[in-house]
């Protein structure tokens, strides 16, 4: 009876170690994540700050939204004086794109308690989500394994959106310049990133021709909410005839 | 930006931006959403990312702004085949701020 109740706890112990291992590596395979959100951070900080948000607020939306491209396209958009219904919209359209990542992850991350899903959903980002995809599936324990991966992702992006804003009040790089294209160049490679299809490539160059199209003939943002949803729809179309 | 539109826009934001997170991933354990929803929602991300681009490059103060000195279009070019090659956010936004600045330095 003792032998076995200490084989028990044997067993406990291991399944503790474990468990400690996947939050470990979650951790540790972040690092990449925040070198890379470190430049994109520190930019929307900046262009945060110049275009009239508070260092505050700068770093208060990055702690609440934590979603680099939607912010970015926020800023642009409060500087362009858009209405607050406008921005949600447009922030609902740029992140819509998790719901597809979160389904995938959702094979990966069934049947736990409850508890564990708003965390664990909060934290998806394109970057856990690339990263997990080609790690979760060798963890022991797979939400330990994304909670360590996410949320130290998480605070990187807020610590260097923070840096960006807080840093402004002493550097003024002014806006304009180079900062200016940080936003571009990351829609370039998320959209080189997104596409796996020749489908997806037409849609891609439609909502381009629609959206700047509609940009020119109509006033407010609504271009690019136009465009995508045509765009889609015209994807569908081509799927279901090839 | 005045402070409750701020709250406005925050409390806006974090509702969009969390639902289509967590819902999948809370439910799905469970059933699928239809096929065809699928293949609409999966047009999405390169819609709404082309739908950006395009008049983050080409457009100036509401106009079409076809020319050399628009150096980030120039720039375009070069960080479209960096994204091509690495797949990868981090060297291609340092590389696409480093063709935009030898670029405005070479026009």
């Amino acid at each position: 009876m003792q032998h076995r109740e200490e084989s028990i706890n044997k067993d406990n112990n291991l399944t503790a170690k474990l468990n400690d291992s996947s939050l470990k590596s979650g951790v540790k395979d972040a690092l990449p994540i925040i070198l890379g959100y470190l430049p994109i951070g520190i930019a929307y900080g900046m262009l945060a700050v110049n275009k009239g948000l508070t260092p505050l607020q700068t770093t208060a939306m990055s702690a609440f939204v934590f979603a680099g491209s939607a912010q970015l396209v926020s800023i642009e958009m409060i500087a362009a004086g858009a209405a607050v219904a406008a921005i949600v919209f447009m922030t609902f359209l740029v992140n819509l794109r998790h719901l597809l990542l979160s389904a995938s992850l959702s094979l990966h991350l069934r049947n736990l308690p409850l508890y564990y899903y708003p965390f664990l959903g909060f934290l998806i980002t394109d970057e856990s989500f690339a990263v997990a995809m080609s790690k979760i599936e060798s963890q022991k324990n797979k939400q330990r394994y994304f909670l360590g991966l996410g949320f130290t992702a998480y605070l990187g992006w807020v610590f260097s959106s923070a840096i960006g804003a807080f840093l402004t009040e002493f550097i003024d790089l002014g806006s304009g310049g180079a900062l200016d294209f940080v936003l571009p160049a990351m829609f370039v490679v998320l959209l080189v990133m997104q596409i796996s299809s020749r489908s997806e490539i037409i849609a891609a160059i439609f909502s381009a021709f629609a959206s700047l199209f509609l940009a020119l003939t109509i006033n407010g943002s609504w271009n690019i909410i136009l465009a995508t949803v045509l765009a889609a729809f015209l994807g569908v179309y081509i799927d279901g005839n090839s | 930006m005045e402070i409750v539109k701020f709250m406005l826009m925050i409390v806006g934001m974090v509702l969009v931006t969390f639902i289509p997170r967590f819902l999948p991933l809370a439910l799905l354990g469970k059933k699928e959403l239809p096929e065809k929803v699928v293949l609409w929602l999966s047009f999405i991300p390169a819609a709404v990312l082309a739908a950006l681009l395009a008049p983050s490059i080409l457009l100036k103060n509401g106009s079409l702004y076809l020319s050399l000195e628009n150096t980030s279009l120039i720039a375009f070019f070069p960080t479209l085949l960096a994204a091509y090659k690495t797949k990868n956010i981090f060297y291609t936004v340092s590389g696409g701020l480093i063709f935009y600045l030898l670029i405005s330095f070479l026009f």
